[in-house]
């Protein structure tokens, strides 16, 4: 079975300074992952090496083997830009384009690296839309700035944006954090429904949230994992000592 | 002047503080005291330009009109007589440093502006603030001795050359800086949509930093617009309309300065009246970008 993303003895480094230490995981295909752990244990940057975002970073380095439906993404001659299509990403601040209308910022991802025709966009922006549960609240405002919506909604637009060019895995970074709680059950809800069509890796500080939306659990720490198993589990009966001082809030 | 009201409020307040009394009064004294310092300041940065502005309509309004605008210099003695020429040859020669300027200008800031951190970029930085504190007549020296020289004659040319020199670090830092605000958050969520890096820059970078770009595009043509010194051996002066790119042409602050040091009344006049027009035109563009491009940031944000 070649499905899913399977990561393989991954370093990460900022500089000299390491930051993931031999990541060894299979993350399954349709489901949703969350990646859990302390502040500075390499949540975020695990979820930025798999889709090359990492090396964006000023002397970043990554090595190891990232195989995403049997594909090694970090193989030379991989373009990173390709990978990012297929790859897409959510992230902490809801950061919509603020001189694109909501239309313009759904379709950015086609209209920036292609040709499409009047008819296919009109299409994709009322599909994604209605899948990131935003149409109803702006089918009439199409037109207006991206940056005159809610955080919340702001968010979900950014949703619809990455499902615009139609990826197979979705990364999101804490997408709720910055967000009222009334907007975080929505991207939960959502989160949910997405995940008949996408592979989700979420990366969340709220451990209810952990608990409520994913299938399988990562435990990172100090740049390592620690644990990694079935949510449910992790949260009843986890098997490393960390793990379970963390998930109990004793540090962290 | 007397409060009385406040007065008591004063009084009562010395009470209620007891030995706080006389910190209160002193912090009040010198809180006063600044207070005025810096709104005397602020007049006497004021008080010169409206000076300059004032004594410029005062000497030259009555010698604008319609055939200031619209006619070559007269002869001495003979009456009416324009600038119209050297109206027309400024935006010329403007016009050739901005075909120079803008470009290297802009590629050059959005070089390092999205590579802030290179070697060549803080090299870069560097020789455009020298560049940019050169004395303008050191401008003009280069462009005679590249230009004027080898050609063997003043032209519109030199002069445009001088200026769009003169314009690059302007326009390179201003870019640079307006790039370097533009968040990478922005960057990131068009790179994370699979859209390449240079389109990126284009359409999502360029994109949001427009109104900053051109704000510095139009403030570096109202600096240059007023430079003298460059123009003197460069694009050197013509008593009639040229639009001839290897010919002297003249220009405003050249005539005016031809005008201003001859011993003719009427010239001193017109010179005056020139130097109005001038300070109107840069006036008039510092006013657009003021007006116009701060609507803009306000809505953007």
């Amino acid at each position: 079975m070649n499905q899913g993303i399977y990561v393989e003895n991954l370093d990460a480094y900022f500089g000299k300074l390491q930051v993931l230490h031999s990541i060894t995981v299979h993350i399954p295909h349709g489901e949703v992952t969350a990646l859990i752990g302390p502040s500075g244990c390499g949540k975020t940057t695990f979820l930025r090496t798999l889709n090359r975002m990492h090396e964006l970073a000023k002397d970043a380095r990554v090595s190891g083997k990232v195989v995403v439906d049997g594909m090694d993404i970090y193989e030379s001659g991989v373009d990173p830009v390709l990978v990012r299509r297929k790859i897409g990403m959510v992230f902490q601040k809801p950061n919509p384009f603020p001189t694109m209308s909501i239309y313009d910022n759904v379709v950015a991802g086609l209209k920036l690296t292609g040709r499409h025709s009047k008819k296919y966009l009109d299409e994709v922006v009322e599909s994604t839309l209605k899948q990131a549960a935003l149409w109803d609240e702006v089918k009439d405002d199409l037109h207006k700035s991206g940056a005159s919506l809610s955080g919340g909604q702001q968010q979900r637009l950014c949703i619809a944006r990455t499902l615009a060019v139609n990826p197979e895995v979705i990364l999101m970074d804490e997408p709720a954090s910055a967000l009222d709680p009334i907007s975080t059950a929505k991207i939960e809800e959502l989160i949910f429904e997405l995940k008949e069509k996408y592979t989700i890796v979420i990366v969340t500080h709220n451990m209810q949230q952990a608990a409520r939306v994913s299938d399988k659990t990562a435990f990172f720490y100090l740049g390592e994992l620690v644990e990694y198993s079935d949510t449910r589990d992790m949260f009843t009966r986890p098997k490393k000592k960390q793990t379970e001082d963390y998930i109990t809030g004793r540090f962290g | 002047m007397v409060d009385l009201e406040n007065w008591k409020k004063s009084v009562t307040m010395i009470v209620w503080f007891k030995g706080e009394g006389f910190s209160y009064w002193r912090r009040k004294i010198t809180s006063g005291f600044f207070t005025a310092v810096f709104s005397l300041s602020v007049v006497v940065v004021l008080l010169p330009l409206a000076f300059i502005l004032g004594y410029l309509v005062y000497k030259g309004a009555s010698s604008v009109n319609l055939n200031f605008f619209l006619h070559r210099p007269a002869p001495v003695g003979e009456p009416g007589g324009g600038m119209g020429n050297a109206i027309v040859g400024s935006f010329y020669v403007v016009g050739i440093a901005s075909i120079i300027g803008i470009p290297i200008g802009l590629l050059g800031g959005i070089f390092l502006g999205e590579f802030p951190h290179s070697k060549l970029s803080t090299l870069t930085r560097f020789v455009a603030d020298v560049l940019n504190g050169t004395p303008s007549i050191v401008m003009g020296v280069f462009a005679y001795t590249i230009i004027v020289l080898p050609m063997k004659s003043f032209s519109a040319l030199a002069g445009g050359f001088a200026l769009g020199i003169m314009m690059i670090p302007i326009i390179l830092r201003t870019t640079d800086e307006i790039l370097q605000t533009v968040p990478i958050s922005l960057r990131e969520a068009s790179l994370a949509l699979g859209v390449p890096y240079w389109r990126t820059v284009l359409s999502v970078v360029l994109r949001s930093a427009k109104s900053g770009i051109v704000t510095g595009i139009l403030l570096s043509v109202a600096r240059i617009l007023g430079e003298t010194a460059p123009l003197l051996f460069t694009s050197f002066n013509n008593a009639f309309f040229s639009y001839k790119l290897f010919e002297p042409i003249s220009t405003l602050p050249v005539q005016i300065f031809n005008y201003a040091i001859s011993p003719y009344e009427d010239w001193h006049r017109q010179a005056w009246a020139g130097a109005l027009v001038l300070v109107g035109v840069i006036l008039c563009v510092n006013l657009i970008v003021r007006v116009f491009f701060r609507q803009k940031f306000e809505q953007s944000s």
